[in-house]
């Protein structure tokens, strides 16, 4: 497929490697702040690729890992009263709640159905006008403005039987708690390509006048990783920092304007939002502003918005923050798998730990384990 | 969940309610142009797609200056380094 295949060529990956190789002088650890950069890092193997000194550090972008015990309960409760038909897309069905998921509501009963767009859960509640249709938003700026226009376009077309459980988190504000948080050391960040093409790469700028750190925007094919990992270790090595684009075929430095319009028309942020084993952070979430109220599952729904800690066993929180590892973890590959997950890192083909579980090496796990 | 793909734009369905027919490895769907200007997304243009929602234009100008400094990355550096070498 044009725009996919040209960035796969594994003659170009090798040469792109040793040029990596020949440019790191010293330890260099990396973030590659989203999920989808996290999965086609374990995908194409490509931390086999990289010189020993870099350590990719695989962060919290998956919006499926960092959504709190306590959210999904409150999913699992709209979906399970009379007359709901709760729509989400497919990650989220196995995600567990604090007792339960949203497969297991549908298997007692509960109408949950998979979609692919928020447009397809508006048109099941136009053809279903005696059922209450609600649609589990989530994820970063990359999927905000889809459900904006969804909501604009239900405004537009007086549809009375439709909500949205808005779960929608900012970027911005967790990159800067994990700038600002003690344990983690990092020399630069790979920044998200999808977010980016809303956002633009303008945002991520304090992050090198502020912090110092390089950043590399970055597409999805295996080359266009590796070519970010050069940039990013390129301007360590010269001692520079900047924002870098190398994702220019989608990604602007002002972003999509008229996406970033729907989202203000639509959104506004709540004053804190929890995130699955980071906690709480400030301006990081997005809710419907009061004049779509009546578009607002919150508000139209009692839900019981209990904080749910994460359980014990489970240590999503360090390995979001890229201080440990998924195989560190305990019940990595024995109790928590991506049939039976206990943490959300392994439910999502995003999430960190079903990455090395569906991808990892298992040498090299030993070999660095050792 | 935030993955998107590319595809072709292969016909403007209704332009007033912004959908369009896009190509994806020979899978056709309507997306959603409603995050563009009306007539600034064309039959043929590439889009990336993300959720039924077209989120960009696949700009080819700078896709192939991606090429361009991928294979040169790869290619030319060590010529150059020699040619440093033998400077010296």
């Amino acid at each position: 497929m044009r725009f996919i295949d040209e960035y796969r060529r594994g003659d170009v990956a090798q040469k792109l490697a040793e040029q990596i190789a020949r440019l790191t002088a010293r330890p260099l650890k990396i973030m590659e702040v989203c999920g989808g950069h996290t999965h086609a890092i374990f995908k194409y193997g490509i931390e086999d690729l990289l010189p020993e000194q870099i350590t990719m550090i695989h962060g919290p972008g998956c919006p499926v890992c960092v959504i709190p015990l306590g959210r999904v309960d409150d999913s699992i409760s709209i979906a399970l009263r009379p007359g709901v038909i709760f729509t989400t897309f497919g990650d989220m069905m196995r995600v567990p709640g604090s007792r339960t998921n949203l497969l297991d509501a549908k298997a007692v009963g509960a109408d949950v159905r998979m979609v692919y767009s928020p447009l397809d859960a508006l048109k099941i509640a136009k053809n279903n006008p005696g059922r209450e249709v609600v649609f589990l938003a989530l994820g970063f700026e990359t999927t905000a403005p889809s459900t904006a226009m969804t909501v604009l376009q239900a405004a537009r077309d007086g549809v009375k039987n439709f909500s949205v459980f808005c779960n929608h988190i900012t970027i911005v504000p967790a990159l800067k708690a994990m700038l600002d948080s003690p344990d983690l050391q990092l020399d630069g960040f790979i920044g998200p390509g999808h977010v980016s093409t809303v956002i633009g790469t303008r945002p991520y700028e304090f992050v090198a006048r502020e912090y110092g750190k390089p950043v590399a925007v970055s597409g999805f094919e295996p080359l266009d990783v590796l070519q970010s990992v050069y940039m990013v270790v390129r301007q360590a090595t010269e001692g520079r920092a900047e924002v870098e684009n190398q994702y220019g075929r989608c990604v602007s430095r002002d972003g999509n304007r008229k996406a970033l319009e729907a989202i203000f028309e639509v959104f506004e942020p709540r004053e804190y939002f929890e995130w699955r084993g980071l906690g709480s952070i400030a301006h990081s979430g997005m809710r419907l502003k009061s004049k779509y109220a009546a578009f607002d599952a919150e508000l139209k729904f009692e839900v019981p918005g209990l904080r749910v800690a994460d359980p014990k066993a489970c240590q999503c929180g360090e390995i979001l923050k890229g201080v440990k590892k998924p195989w560190e973890c305990k019940v990595f590959g024995t109790a928590c798998t991506p049939e039976t997950p206990i943490g959300s890192c392994m439910v999502s083909s995003e999430g960190a730990c079903a990455a090395y579980y569906n991808y990892g090496r298992l040498s090299k796990i030993v070999e660095r384990s050792a | 969940m935030c993955l998107a793909i590319p595809g072709k734009v292969v016909e403007i369905v209704d332009a007033e309610n912004h959908i369009a027919k896009a190509d994806v490895g020979g899978v056709r769907r309507n997306v959603n142009i409603g995050m563009f200007d009306e007539g600034e997304v064309t039959v043929g243009d590439y889009v990336l797609i993300h959720v039924g929602f077209a989120m960009s234009k696949i700009d080819e100008h700078e896709a192939e200056e991606t090429l361009r400094v991928l294979k040169e990355i790869g290619e030319y550096e060590p010529e150059v380094e020699q040619f440093k070498t033998t400077l010296q």
